[in-house]
C-alpha cells in the first residue's frame, strides 16, 4: 500500500492529478465561466461564485439594482396579512377613496376600463397598492398617487372597497373554457380557477369576474411580456408566457362577461 | 469448487430475487393496463401508488441488491477457489433482507406507504417501512463485509498474488454500494426517522433530496455490476472467444467506482436549493461516466469478435455471421448492447443540463431507466442466472430454445414498452400520473402510446413467467456431471499487474475525496441555513 499512495506511483499520480485536474476545470467553468457569461452583469466575481455554489447572500449588495428589479414584491403574503376592518377603518378608506373615484367610480364600479375594485378581497387592493408604491408593479398614473400613502391607508383603502357591494354584471357566463377549469397540465398551466374562482379564497388573489376586457387583456399581456412581474411565484407569467392569442381572447371574453 | 452450503445461499438469494421480480414485474403491467384506455379508471389513485411503490421497490431495492449477493457468494468460491468463509453470516444477511423486505411491504400493501420508492420529504410514512429498508441495506452491508473478509483471506494465502478479475470486480460493486448507500442511510436515520417516529413535525426536504441523490444514481452502477461482471467475464467463454483486455476490465471497474458516486445533483437540475455551479460540476462528473462505458463497449465488441474470428469468420463484418446466434448468452448480450446503446443516448440528454429541462419529471425519464435497468441489466441477470443454474442445481438446463423465446420476448417487449413512454415524454406526458382523462383533446391523440405500452408490459409478463418456468425446470432436469465452471480468459497472458490494478485502496479514496469535493459544501450549506425545514406530510394515516 505504501508505494501504491506514493506520488513516485505514476497511477497514484495519473488518477489523482487527472481527478483533481478534471473538478478544477469543472469547478472554474461551472463557478466562474458560466455565472460570468450568464449572470447580472454588475455583479462581481465574489458573488457570481456564492450564487453558482447556491448559497443565500443578502439579495443586494452596494450598486446593484434597486429592489423592484430584483424581487417581484416587498409585500408578505399569508392568510394572516389583513387583520379585520372595522367601521373606523373602512370609513376613513371611504373618505380617502375620494381620491380613487374619478376613475375606479364612485362605489367602485369603474365604467372607464379601470378595474373595479367594490368586493375585491381586501388583501388584494391592498398588495397591489403596496406594490405600486414600491416600484413593483409600474403604472405612470398609479406610482404618483399611491405616493404619499401609509401602510394605514392602504388597508383601509382595501378595506373599504371590500366592503362595498359588488354589482352583479348581466353576463351570461355559459360553460367556462377548459384553462379555467383544467388549465393545460402538458404546458405546465394550472387551472384559473384554482386561485381566482371566488370560493377558493386565496389571500391576494383578485377576483376576476365582470373586470372590463381592456384591462384583463391588458393585464395578461403584460405578464406575458414581463412589464408586468409582481406575482410573487412567477405563477402569472409562467401561464401568460404560454397562452396563444386565441386563448388570451376566451380567457378575457369569458370573465369580463361574468 | 462449488459447495454444497454455498450453493443453497446463492439459490435462496436467487429465488428471492426472482419471486419480488414476478411479483413486481406483474403489478407494473397491471398499472399500465388500469392507466391505458383499455380499462375503465380504477377511481382511487392511491391503490395506483400503492403498486407503483411496491413495484419500484421491489424491482430497485430487493431484486437487484439479492442478484448482487447471491452472485458475489458464487464469484468468492468459483473465481478465488477456495471456501465461502462466513455462510452463518452471510444467512444472516439474507435473513435481514428477508425481514426487512417484510417489514417494509406489509405498510405499503395495507396502503399506509405509499410513498414511491424513491420516499421524498415532505412525505413521511410509518417507521416500519424506513426501518425495513434499513434492514435491507445493513443484510447487503454484511455481504460487501464478507466479500472483503473473503477477499483479504486469499490474499494471505496467496502473497503477492493477482486477484481475479471476477473478484476484483465484485469486490468494486461492493465498496460502490457501501458508499452509496450511505447517503439515504444518513436521510433517513438522520431526516426522516425522527419525523416518523412523532419527535419532530418538520423535515428538511431540500437537504433529503441531496442525500437521497447520493444514493439514487450511484445505485444504478451497483445494479449494473452483475451485468457488467457478466459482460467481462461470462460472455467471452460462453460464446467461444476471449476477453481482450483484462487490464481494460479492472480499469472501467475501478472508473465505475470512482465517476458513478459523486454525481447523483443530476437528479436535481431542477431543485432551487442546490447553486448552478455544483450542478455544472456534477454534469461534467456524469460526463465522465461514459468513459468506463465506452471501454466496457469497446473491449466487449472486440472479445465477442475474437469469437467470431475463432469460428472462421472474415473481413470486416463477416464475423458477425459467425457468431454463435443460437446460444442465449451471445443474444443476450447483443440485445443488452442495443438497449444500453438507447438508454445511454437518453442519459446524455438527461445529465444536460439545459436538455433536461424539457424532459424533466416526464414519461421520458420512466422510459430512460427502464432502458437500462429492467432492459440493458435485467437481460444480463437471465444471462447469468442460465449460465449459473446447473451448476447450482447440479442438473442440466437444456432449455435453449425456450430461453431465446424468453430473450426475445424480453427484448422486444421492453423497446415496445419504452420507445412509446420517450415520444410521449417530449411531448410532455407526465411520469408518475395515476390516471389520464383521455376525453381531453390534447391527451386523445398519446393514448396509443399507453395501449402501445401496455402490450409490451404483456409481453415482458411472459418472458417473466417463461424464465422462472425454465429455471423451475432446471431443478427436475436431469443430473448431469459438469465440467469445472470457467470465467473468460484474457486473450493475451496475465502479466504482471499494476498494484493499482489489483487493489481497491486508490480508487476508494478518490471515490471518498471526490465525494467530498462535490457534495460537501451543499450538504454543510443545506444543513447549517436556518429555516428551511417544511411541516411533514404524513401518508396514510387518517385523511
Amino acid at each position: 500500500m505504501n508505494r501504491l499512495f506514493s506520488w513516485r506511483n505514476r497511477w497514484f499520480a495519473g488518477s489523482v492529478g487527472a481527478v483533481l485536474g478534471l473538478a478544477l476545470l469543472a469547478a472554474l467553468a461551472g463557478f466562474l465561466w458560466l455565472p460570468a457569461a450568464q449572470g447580472p452583469r454588475n455583479a462581481g466575481w465574489w458573488e457570481a461564485i456564492c450564487s453558482a455554489a447556491g448559497a443565500v447572500l443578502p439579495y443586494r449588495a452596494q450598486g446593484a439594482p434597486d429592489d423592484s428589479a430584483v424581487r417581484p414584491s416587498n409585500v408578505i403574503v399569508g392568510a394572516q396579512m389583513m387583520t379585520p376592518a372595522g367601521e373606523a377603518a373602512i370609513g376613513r378608506g371611504a373618505t380617502l377613496a375620494q381620491n380613487c373615484s374619478m376613475c375606479h367610480g364612485a362605489r367602485g364600479m369603474s365604467p372607464a376600463g379601470t378595474p373595479h375594485l367594490a368586493g375585491q378581497p381586501a388583501a388584494a387592493s391592498y398588495k397591489q397598492l403596496r406594490d405600486f408604491k414600491s416600484h413593483h408593479r409600474r403604472s405612470a398614473i398609479m406610482e404618483p398617487l399611491v405616493e404619499n400613502l401609509s401602510d394605514e391607508d392602504m388597508r383601509d383603502l382595501a378595506a373599504y372597497y371590500a366592503y362595498l357591494p359588488r354589482i352583479p354584471s348581466q353576463g351570461m357566463g355559459g360553460t367556462p373554457p377548459r384553462l379555467v377549469g383544467n388549465g393545460d397540465p402538458l404546458r405546465n398551466i394550472g387551472a384559473c380557477a384554482a386561485c381566482h374562482a371566488a370560493s377558493v379564497a386565496k389571500p391576494a388573489v383578485p377576483q376576476l369576474d365582470g373586470l372590463p376586457a381592456t384591462y384583463l387583456r391588458a393585464q395578461l399581456l403584460a405578464f406575458a411580456n414581463g412589464t408586468r412581474r409582481n406575482d410573487l411565484q412567477e405563477q402569472m407569467r409562467n401561464a401568460a408566457r404560454q397562452l396563444h392569442p386565441d386563448e388570451v381572447e376566451e380567457l378575457v371574453t369569458w370573465y369580463a362577461s361574468r | 469448487m462449488f459447495s454444497a452450503d454455498t450453493r443453497r445461499i446463492v439459490l435462496a438469494h436467487f429465488w428471492l430475487a426472482f419471486a419480488a421480480f414476478l411479483v413486481a414485474l406483474l403489478l407494473g403491467e397491471w398499472q399500465m393496463l388500469v392507466r391505458s384506455p383499455l380499462l375503465g379508471w380504477i377511481g382511487n389513485p392511491e391503490l395506483y401508488y400503492r403498486s407503483v411503490t411496491a413495484h419500484g421497490s421491489a424491482m430497485g431495492y430487493v431484486f437487484p441488491t439479492l442478484v448482487a449477493m447471491g452472485f458475489g457468494y458464487a464469484i468468492v468460491e468459483l473465481s478465488l477457489g477456495q471456501e465461502l468463509r462466513g455462510k452463518r453470516w452471510a444467512w444472516a444477511g439474507f435473513g435481514l433482507v428477508v425481514l426487512g423486505t417484510l417489514m417494509a411491504m406489509i405498510p405499503v400493501a395495507a396502503g399506509r406507504a405509499s410513498l414511491l420508492y424513491t420516499f421524498y420529504p415532505p412525505l413521511i410514512g410509518p417507521a416500519a417501512f424506513y426501518l425495513g429498508i434499513v434492514l435491507v441495506v445493513v443484510g447487503s452491508w454484511v455481504w460487501v463485509a464478507l466479500m472483503s473478509v473473503n477477499l483479504a483471506a486469499w490474499r494471505r494465502a496467496h502473497p503477492g498474488g493477482t486477484v481475479p478479475l471476477p473478484m476484483f470486480a465484485n469486490l468494486a460493486g461492493a465498496y460502490l454500494w457501501a458508499w452509496t448507500s450511505l447517503g439515504a442511510a444518513l436521510e433517513i436515520l438522520l431526516q426522516i426517522l425522527p419525523v416518523a417516529f412523532g419527535w419532530k413535525s418538520t423535515i428538511d426536504a431540500g437537504l433529503a433530496r441531496v442525500f437521497f441523490s447520493w444514493t439514487l444514481h450511484a445505485i444504478v452502477y451497483f445494479w449494473l455490476m452483475p451485468a457488467y461482471i457478466a459482460f467481462y467475464t461470462l460472455v467471452p467463454r460462453a460464446i467461444g472467444g476471449r476477453l481482450y483486455s483484462d487490464a481494460m476490465a479492472r480499469l472501467s471497474f475501478a472508473l465505475f467506482l470512482v465517476f458513478s458516486m459523486p454525481i447523483g445533483v443530476h437528479h436535481l437540475f431542477q431543485d432551487p436549493q442546490v447553486g448552478a455551479g455544483v450542478k455544472f460540476l456534477h454534469a461534467v462528473f456524469t460526463g465522465m461516466v461514459s468513459v468506463p462505458t465506452m471501454l466496457t463497449v469497446f473491449t466487449i465488441t472486440a472479445s465477442v469478435e475474437i469469437a467470431g474470428r475463432l469460428r472462421g469468420g472474415r473481413g470486416a463484418f463477416g464475423w458477425l455471421r459467425r457468431l454463435p446466434w443460437h446460444n442465449p448468452m451471445m443474444l443476450a448480450v447483443a440485445f443488452s448492447f442495443i438497449l444500453l446503446g438507447f438508454g445511454g443516448a437518453g442519459g446524455l440528454i438527461n445529465m444536460s443540463y439545459q436538455l433536461d429541462f424539457a424532459v424533466h419529471n416526464t414519461q421520458w425519464i420512466t422510459g430512460h431507466f427502464h432502458l437500462i435497468f429492467a432492459g440493458a441489466i435485467v437481460i444480463m441477470y437471465f444471462a447469468l442466472a442460465y449460465d449459473l443454474w446447473p451448476h447450482l442445481t447440479g442438473r442440466a438446463l437444456a432449455e435453449a430454445k425456450l430461453m431465446r423465446w424468453q430473450l426475445w420476448l424480453w427484448f422486444v417487449g421492453m423497446i415496445v414498452t419504452t420507445f412509446p413512454w420517450h415520444a410521449v415524454g417530449i411531448l410532455g406526458m407526465p411520469r408518475r400520473m395515476a390516471y389520464f382523462d383521455y376525453t381531453h383533446p390534447e391527451l386523445q391523440p398519446l393514448a396509443y402510446s399507453v395501449i402501445l405500452s401496455t402490450i409490451g408490459g404483456l409481453m415482458l409478463v411472459l418472458s417473466g413467467l417463461l424464465f422462472v418456468y425454465i429455471l423451475l425446470r432446471g431443478h427436475r432436469a436431469p443430473t448431469v456431471p459438469l465440467p469445472r465452471f470457467r470465467f473468460s480468459e484474457p486473450a493475451q497472458p496475465l502479466g504482471a499487474v499494476p498494484l493499482a490494478l489489483n487493489s481497491h485502496g486508490l480508487w476508494i479514496a478518490l471515490m471518498i475525496g471526490l465525494t467530498v469535493v462535490n457534495y460537501g459544501y451543499p450538504i454543510v450549506q443545506l444543513a447549517l441555513l436556518p429555516q428551511t425545514s417544511v411541516p411533514a406530510v404524513p401518508i396514510g394515516g387518517p385523511p
